[in-house]
């Protein structure tokens, strides 16, 4: 019984299969193993040369003081790593409650033309090159303040959250059942009190997870801070002036000639990977958390 | 026999109701509905004030630029900042041959990533595998580009471009003297920032091709390469060539790591170790030293004409990949 199927497949596999045929099919297989192995390659040696090059030059001083002139050796990048904490609250001050709300319409009220013409142009933001939003961004706010600004970084990194803020909550919401939608109606409760107790606090681990992967992107960037927030090498807490932020800072060191600011820009990269990863994960441990309260 | 009464008297049917549900007690919903929906919408509304915004800015702020130099601006190839003589046709250039060689790398291994995790690899492997790709373009554009000055630009200077040189020098493509840094640089690190985008999407759409249709071609007899070609790739393929599109949208627009390797001279070179320049690096580089307004108003005409190519490229690579993912059955033939 079972000898049977186990002879008959090989003899047709050996006979109705041509050399050619099989040998074509292990070629492709190889080479799309290969061409994994191939892309893995990259990923593992930035992250090796990130951990290797980084942790060297990371020390306390790095953590807490403020660039050194030129030739002078220690110093760091505390004011930057600030100053990139600095202008992302002010990013998501502004670009995370716009991009609920708009995504909240699209979800609740935009299933019509004006909802897909929203959806669309999100879309089209989302492809914008990051640094024609610096150049938007200088032209709105360092033009008319006359001079740099946090506050102009902050209003570059909003407009790069807004369409990923906004369709991420779209898609979270849509995943929320019109059953629950339609038992609130039920009760009697509001339009605006089931979208915002019932919808969105159902969806709240999917909208957090969507505003962190925003977060993210908009921390690593460098093109529109280039000419909005500027830089500073010192401390700086007010929004109208130009201030620190951790990718520029590394982009400043690594492109310029001193072995001391190579090492810097190393640890900077580190640093920004590594906040990066803590951030996304903490908050979305803290979410799932609430998420089960909300639910339960 | 308890359970719901009727009630008669309709006072005490509100103030019940009242007291029991809290949440009826919002008071006049439909004033408080209205103004809700007043901003949400005007949150919906920014997004598209934000398109028209980035339009305006960049056409109104350009306009100089526009005027003085109209359509031959984008033909001719001095950059002159100290005689007011703009033309960004080295930048064109730049952007156009550091984009293809970034997809002439990226498209084959992306492809082969997509089909190895759908198709070939163990179940168990299928998870870590797309999630190691996605993590790809988790990095920082800052990051691609400090690794590329310190461990790729010497590995092309010394391993790479004197073999590239030796056998293929013939071509012309690959002639002069290896810097390292140059179009070919800029290229590799191109293609190894958009390999995750051309893999997430072709995954997609070749997830979307019907199970059945792969077996059927099995049972007729398919090896498993065969069964890929005909039955998944030939039906995937306008989804596969959006996926492609997305990624040269992106690589058009990419700024911070095509700055810092590419060796930003405006040079039209034939050979790929030449140094270049792109449209998005000229302005990450001069915006803040342009001191002339038309020269500040050239580099924004620019960023307009870089904007207006990524918004093309990118919408109709949405809709190729819209035709494929909106579940429609596979058609037999077209």
């Amino acid at each position: 019984m079972q000898a049977n199927p186990t002879s008959l497949v090989p003899e047709i596999a050996a006979t109705g299969i041509s050399f050619r045929r099989r040998a074509m099919n292990a070629l492709v297989t190889g080479s799309a193993a290969g061409a994994v192995l191939l892309v893995l390659v990259p990923l593992g040696a930035i992250f090796a040369y990130l951990v290797y090059k980084g942790f060297g030059s990371l020390n306390w001083a790095f953590l807490t003081q403020t660039p050194k002139p030129v030739g002078e050796a220690g110093g760091g990048m505390a004011n930057a790593i600030a100053g990139s904490a600095y202008v992302l609250l002010i990013a998501s001050s502004m670009g995370v409650p716009i991009g609920i709300g708009a995504g909240i319409y699209l979800a609740e009220y935009g299933r019509n033309r004006f909802g897909d013409l929203i959806r669309f142009t999100a879309d089209v933001l989302n492809g914008v090159p990051s640094i024609i939003v610096g150049i938007v961004a200088y032209g709105l706010v360092v033009l008319s303040q006359g001079h740099f600004s946090a506050l102009a970084g902050g209003v570059a990194l909003a407009i790069m959250m807004i369409p990923i803020i906004s369709r991420t909550t779209e898609e979270m919401l849509l995943l929320v059942p019109q059953a629950v939608r339609e038992a609130a109606f039920g009760l009697g409760v509001s339009r605006w009190r089931t979208t915002l107790s019932i919808t969105l606090r159902t969806a709240t681990s999917g909208v957090i997870t969507g505003v962190m992967l925003a977060f993210a992107r908009a921390a690593g960037e460098t093109a529109p801070l280039l000419f909005t927030a500027f830089g500073n090498q010192y401390w700086n807490w007010r929004m109208n002036q130009p201030t620190a932020a951790l990718p520029l800072q590394i982009f400043s060191y690594a492109i310029s000639p001193f072995d001391e600011w190579h090492r810097q820009a190393w640890a900077g990269a580190l640093i920004l990977i590594i906040l990066i990863v803590l951030s996304v994960t903490a908050v979305r441990v803290a979410a799932s958390r609430g998420m089960l309260k909300g639910v339960s | 026999m308890t359970g719901p009464q009727p009630i008669l008297n309709s006072e005490v049917a509100i103030s019940a109701a009242d007291e029991s549900m809290p949440l009826l007690k919002a008071g006049d919903s439909r004033w408080a509905d209205r103004s809700f929906f007043a901003i949400i919408s005007a949150c919906g509304f920014c997004v598209l004030a934000l398109v028209g915004l980035i339009i305006y800015e960049l056409i109104t702020k350009s306009s100089l630029s526009l005027h003085s130099f109209g359509l031959k601006f984008f033909f001719r190839s001095e950059w002159d900042p100290v005689n007011d003589q703009f033309g960004a046709l080295p930048f064109v250039y730049g952007t156009i041959v550091s984009s293809i060689v970034a997809l002439v790398i990226a498209v084959p291994l992306a492809v082969g990533v997509a089909v190895f995790i759908t198709e070939m690899s163990p179940p168990w492997l299928r998870g870590p595998l797309s999630f190691t790709t996605e993590l790809l373009a988790a990095i920082p554009s800052v990051i691609y580009g400090l690794w590329a000055i310190f461990v790729l630009v010497p590995l092309l200077r010394a391993y790479v471009q004197p073999f590239l040189a030796h056998y293929f020098g013939w071509t012309s493509l690959f002639q002069g003297p290896p810097y390292g840094i140059g179009m070919l640089a800029a290229g590799i690190i191109l293609a190894i920032m958009i390999i995750p985008i051309i893999s997430s999407i072709t995954r997609e759409v070749m997830t979307a091709v019907p199970q059945q249709q792969r077996e059927a071609v099995l049972a007729l007899g398919a090896t498993r390469w065969e069964m890929i070609r005909t039955g998944v790739l030939r039906n995937a393929r306008a989804g596969i060539f959006g996926g492609i599109i997305l990624g040269l949208g992106r690589a058009l627009g990419e700024t911070m790591a095509v700055t810092m390797v590419i060796g930003n001279r405006p040079d039209i070179a034939k050979s790929l170790f030449a140094p270049g320049y792109t449209m998005a690096s000229v302005i990450a580089n001069e915006f803040t030293e342009a001191t002339g307004d038309v020269y500040l108003s050239a580099l924004i005409e620019v960023g307009l004409a870089l904007f207006i190519v990524t918004i093309i490229v990118n919408v109709l690579a949405q809709f190729m990949v819209w035709t494929v993912t909106r579940g429609m059955p596979a058609r037999s033939q077209t």
